[in-house]
């Protein structure tokens, strides 16, 4: 069971005390796009075996969304930003490059 | 009896405790287990095998145990499939065997071993195919009959038990000479220290082993002073009969406690924790490996450490005359104790040409016949166990050649040691084949790792593979220094995979791999044959492994027999997943306090007291409870329904309504956002007044619907269905948090905060006029779809003037605080009128009488407005709201699409059954299904509405639902709308 850290409200707290909602920083596209990008809209998922940027809430706490970079096969949590941010923050990509350097 | 006459370092003589197997009563001492109380009592049966229901005994003396399963106690304490080995005697103990029948001796289940050439690995596959209804009917219930363990309890458990939650810097899991001391140096290092371990005391193996010194003292001084240092540090907790059953992710491990059985009279029994640990240090030990040989299964088979533990530990003397079969010198050990007890050693039996070493010296010099490159081949024996063996010489060749027959009633086995690995797989460690050492060692270059990528578990002691004293201790001791050890030194040993019984191969013999699921080596190596070559492959085919002791005798010796016929080498065949619990806890503990009332808290609107006083059958709702109906006298259901609905139609009647989800959006861009959210238009709505709203999700398809309220400008209240209002106020946030954050709104869920009560009927506005208030409801001044707010009856109250009955209707909201009160006014005020309460199904039928739908009956996840004929709620003018892309899309707009009808069966009689299908003409295919079917006792008729292909365009037309294999019945697509089709009952 994963410990998350919420970077709201900065509570540490069991996995069960949030609730994920997928793959993070995907676009809706607009009502005149493509039936393809529809589709890729509502289904594609990257489903990586590596580290994954997810959006989770903190359903039974202060109840806001966030993103988190988390690796998925080694379980590694790279670092929670905010729900609004489009693209992780550098320090965050910095600390999965250094990863990935080992 | 076959209690020594001295010794037993664990056991209390003066202390007798009577207890039962199988009916027949035996006496023990304290400080015994069940199988060594057993044992004393020279009983050796007690178990018949799974598959070919063969006499079996004990073999180990711990939690590894795969024979020795019992069912304990009876009634509703009973419990199957218990290890003996684990079992702590008290007095009054009530135990009986298993899988037997009708008594251990006389089994009739042991024909299936006469004939077991019939029941090779994967039979049950193979035979069993065909015919294939004879399966569920015939094979199965015969198969389970005969098969199978204890059997399961049939009554509830009246025990309690719980969960607890811990944190420690350091969690250490086993109680042997690496645990005390790796949890003392923590200790003192100022961590928070749990040491927990699995059977009652400290000290593991040393208590057995007791013949070495560290630091000078001996082991016993040593385990005590251990003990004494951790007992007297506040940052160390030390718990006993807490087994470390599980890791997870990020460090989160599951110890099971046996608190209570027999032990506490009070209190839960068993305890789950769980635990935080910012390290894991596992010093969970080795388990002793069996030796394949033929017949190495009869009663009085055993490892060779619990041969010595029984010896040592219980003062009980496994046989009277035993053959040790060893690979390595630690077998010696168990040859040395029984000679020092006095039992008669027939041979050492040793798989090396020349054993040396010190404890080999001492045997020899004890006078102990040993036998070199000499093993079992057979084992002769019959329902009282071992009778004599016949060894067989190793010449390394493969091959055996038979030697000599040697009376005997026990063999020790001494297979050599398995690292006890399962906290450092469990959570994703890797354990690495160490060719040497004839052992998986967990692999210290792939360590579980937490969330921040470090390494938080270690193995110490006989888990990490250290095979002598001086080198556990070496791992427990960390940074610091190590004890000195001195103890006896060990040569290398000479592992035996398999023994043939003369010559090369097994024929006839059964030499047993996994006791419990009564794999043998010729099973593995038909897989191996037959093409199942993957462990994984090989596990399931044969079942190696998957019992309820998880293969932990068995394991590595059948993956070394698979490699050894697949000619690779064991690192290249891998081992099968390690998973959790390392052993069976029990039900409850999983459970613990989430039974009962606790296991879903139930949501209650403020009138459920009342609803139960006045004879409200209640139903579950999503998590509240409403009343279904309200029965008066011994009236049956169908009685209330129709004189509640009877009541709506004529006169009026009070619902409550509070459990409609109530979510308050507010801010500049409320409207803005809501015309988002919905499918129609809600910023147009004007202060004052309600409009009916459909949400939809991005897939098109209806999600949730309810009356939107303007309050003000920048107010909206949206109601949504009873089991919806927390799926929809957490869709709102999603789509704010996390898509339309620049959108200025604040949402919140104030369901709860208000309750709602339906006032509908002919007589509703005079029902409410009737009532002291400030509020004007007539025609006038509160159209239909308007609302008012004001005091009514003492109570602040919004009146919402909607129908979802047909019928003139108000809903009333008040402060949740106030509900109550305004219910007992509106009773009291209406007495004269005939007002009453209805319940959810009278609320069913007036609604289906309209047409008005249901999310979750007339919709299935998988239906758009347009489907059940609302395509008036969809906006055209809006450029995007959710789902409105997703409706374009062909699948959402082809022809043949199920639509919402009604249907009126030729019967009137007759009500459809729910979810019946319609047939097409040729009453070959379904063409759609009935989603509401009642008797409307309104029209005197049965009434049902169905989502059928193109059924819009099908109105007149009859078609057939098909009600059983027998039965169709005729009915004619109509209106979806029964009743007041132009709507003026509502808008009066």
């Amino acid at each position: 069971m994963l410990l998350i850290q919420c970077p709201y409200c900065g509570v540490e707290a069991e996995e069960t005390e949030f609730a994920p909602g997928g793959e993070a920083h995907i676009l809706r596209p607009g009502p005149d796009c493509t039936d393809a990008e529809w589709s890729a809209y509502l289904f594609e998922r990257k489903n990586p075996r590596a580290v994954h940027h997810e959006r989770w809430r903190h359903a039974f706490g202060c109840g806001k969304w966030f993103h988190m970079a988390r690796h998925t096969h080694t379980l590694e949590v790279f670092g929670v930003y905010r729900a609004d941010e489009a693209e992780p923050p550098q320090e965050i990509r910095d600390r999965i490059d250094a990863r990935a350097a080992l | 009896m076959t209690r020594l006459l001295s010794g037993g370092a664990l056991i209390d003589r003066k202390t007798k405790l009577s207890f039962t197997f199988d009916g027949k009563e035996y006496r023990g001492v304290k400080g015994d287990t069940l199988a060594s109380a057993l044992l004393a009592n020279g009983v050796r049966l007690v178990n018949r095998s799974y598959k070919y229901h063969r006499p079996r005994g004990v073999v180990t003396s711990g939690p590894e145990e795969p024979n020795a399963l019992v069912n304990l106690g009876k009634g509703d304490r009973h419990e199957p499939n218990i290890r003996m080995t684990q079992i702590e005697l008290f007095d009054g103990l009530e135990a009986t065997s298993q899988n037997r029948f009708p008594t251990l001796k006389a089994d009739v289940g042991v024909m299936n071993a006469a004939a077991s050439k019939l029941y090779p690995a994967g039979f049950y596959y193979k035979t069993f195919i065909h015919p294939r209804p004879a399966w569920k009917h015939l094979f199965e219930p015969v198969i389970r009959r005969i098969a199978g363990l204890g059997r399961a309890p049939t009554e509830a458990d009246p025990d309690t038990y719980e969960h607890q939650y811990a944190f420690c810097d350091v969690l250490v899991a086993g109680g042997g000479p690496a645990g005390l001391l790796a949890a003392r140096r923590a200790g003192e290092a100022g961590e928070r220290v749990m040491l927990v371990e699995q059977t009652e005391r400290l000290g593991g193996r040393l208590l057995v082993d007791d013949d070495a010194e560290i630091d000078g003292r001996l082991a016993r001084e040593w385990i005590d002073e251990q003990v004494a240092a951790l007992e007297a540090m506040e940052n160390v907790t030390v718990r006993l009969r807490t087994c470390a059953s599980a890791a997870f992710d990020h460090g989160y491990t599951l110890l099971y406690e046996r608190r209570a059985d027999h032990k506490a009279p009070t209190g839960p029994r068993h305890r789950l924790w769980r635990v935080r640990a910012g390290r894991i240090v596992g010093a969970t030990g080795m388990i002793e490996r069996p030796i394949p040989f033929d017949g190495n299964d009869y009663p009085g088979v055993m490892l060779a450490s619990a041969v010595r533990d029984y010896v040592r530990l219980y003062g009980v003397a496994p046989g009277a005359r035993t053959v040790v079969y060893t690979t390595n010198d630690d077998g010696y050990r168990t040859a040395l104790a029984l000679h020092a007890a006095e039992c008669e050693v027939a041979a050492i039996l040793d798989s090396r040409p020349d054993p040396a070493g010190m404890l080999v010296e001492r045997a020899r010099e004890a006078g102990l016949r040993i036998l070199p490159a000499t093993g079992i081949g057979t084992v002769k024996g019959g329902l009282d166990g071992v009778r004599s063996i016949r060894t067989v010489r190793l010449d390394g060749t493969g091959e055996t050649r038979f030697i000599e027959s040697i009376d005997c009633d026990c063999v020790a086995m001494a297979g050599g040691w398995s690292p006890v690995v399962h906290l450092y797989s469990h959570s994703g460690g890797k354990v690495r084949w160490d060719a040497d050492a004839a052992m998986y060692r967990p692999d210290p270059d792939h360590p579980p790792r937490n969330g921040t990528g470090e390494a938080y578990t270690i193995m110490i002691g006989g888990a990490s593979g250290a095979l002598t004293l001086a080198d556990v201790l070496a791992s427990a001791a960390g940074e610091g220094a190590a004890p000195s050890v001195h103890a006896a030194s060990e040569h290398p040993a000479a592992p035996v995979w398999f023994t043939p019984s003369e010559g090369k191969a097994a024929y006839g013999g059964k030499h047993f791999l996994d006791y419990q699921n009564d794999v043998t080596v010729a099973d593995i190596r038909l897989a191996a044959r037959e093409g199942f070559e993957s462990v994984e492959h090989a596990k399931r085919y044969t079942t190696l492994g998957m019992a309820t002791d998880q293969g932990k005798l068995s394991n590595i010796n059948g993956h070394a027999i698979l490699a050894e016929a697949l000619g690779k080498a064991m690192a290249d065949v891998g081992t099968t997943t390690f998973r959790p619990p390392y052993t069976p806890i029990s039900m409850g503990s999983i459970a613990g306090q989430e039974k009962g009332l606790l296991f879903k808290p139930v949501r209650q609107t403020a009138l459920h007291d009342w609803h139960a006083a006045h004879g409200a059958e209640f139903e579950p709702v999503g998590d509240w409870r409403r009343p279904y109906r309200y029965q008066q006298g011994t009236e049956k259901r169908g009685a209330s329904i129709t004189r509640e609905i009877g009541r709506v139609r004529k006169a009026v009647g009070l619902l409550d309504a509070s459990t409609l989800g109530k979510i308050t959006v507010k801010g500049p861009d409320a409207g803005a956002f809501l015309d988002r959210m919905y499918t129609n238009m809600m910023s147009t709505l004007k202060p004052g007044r309600c409009r009916y709203g459909l949400m939809c999700n991005d897939n098109g398809f209806l999600m949730d619907d309810g009356v939107v309220v303007r309050l003000d400008a920048d107010t909206f209240l949206c109601h949504t269905t009873s089991g919806g209002s927390d799926r929809v106020h957490a869709w709102f946030e999603e789509w704010l948090q996390t898509e339309w954050f620049d959108l200025k709104v604040h949402t919140a869920n104030v369901t709860e905060q208000w309750g709602q009560i339906a006032v509908a009927g002919p007589k509703a506005r005079a029902l409410i006029e009737a009532l002291d208030g400030d509020v004007d409801v007539s025609a006038g001044a509160l159209p239909f779809m308007g609302w008012t707010e004001g005091t009514l009856a003492g109570c602040p109250v919004r009146i919402f003037r909607i129908s979802f009955s047909g019928e003139l209707s108000f809903e009333i909201a008040t402060p949740t605080g106030y509900a109550l009160s305004l219910w007992e006014a509106l009773m009291a005020a209406g007495a004269d009128m005939g007002v009453g309460p209805y319940g959810t199904e009278a609320l069913h039928v007036l609604r289906a009488e309209k047409g008005f739908i249901v999310i979750g009956d007339e919709t299935d996840g998988t239906v758009t407005p347009h489907d059940v004929g609302l395509s008036w709620a969809v906006s055209k003018k809006k450029d995007d709201f959710i789902g409105k892309r997703a409706m374009m899309r062909s699948d959402l707009t082809r022809k043949g699409r199920k639509q919402l009808v009604g249907l009126l069966t030729d019967d009137p009689d007759y009500v459809l059954p729910d979810g019946a299908h319609a047939l097409s003409a040729d009453g070959r295919r379904a063409i759609g299904h009935v989603t509401s079917t009642y008797y409307s006792p309104t029209l005197k008729r049965s009434i049902a509405m169905a989502l059928i292909e193109d059924g819009a365009s099908k109105m007149g037309e009859t078609l057939t639902v098909g009600i059983d294999r027998k039965t169709t019945v005729r009915a004619r697509i109509a209106s979806p709308v029964f009743y007041d089709k132009e709507g003026a009952r509502q808008n009066v």
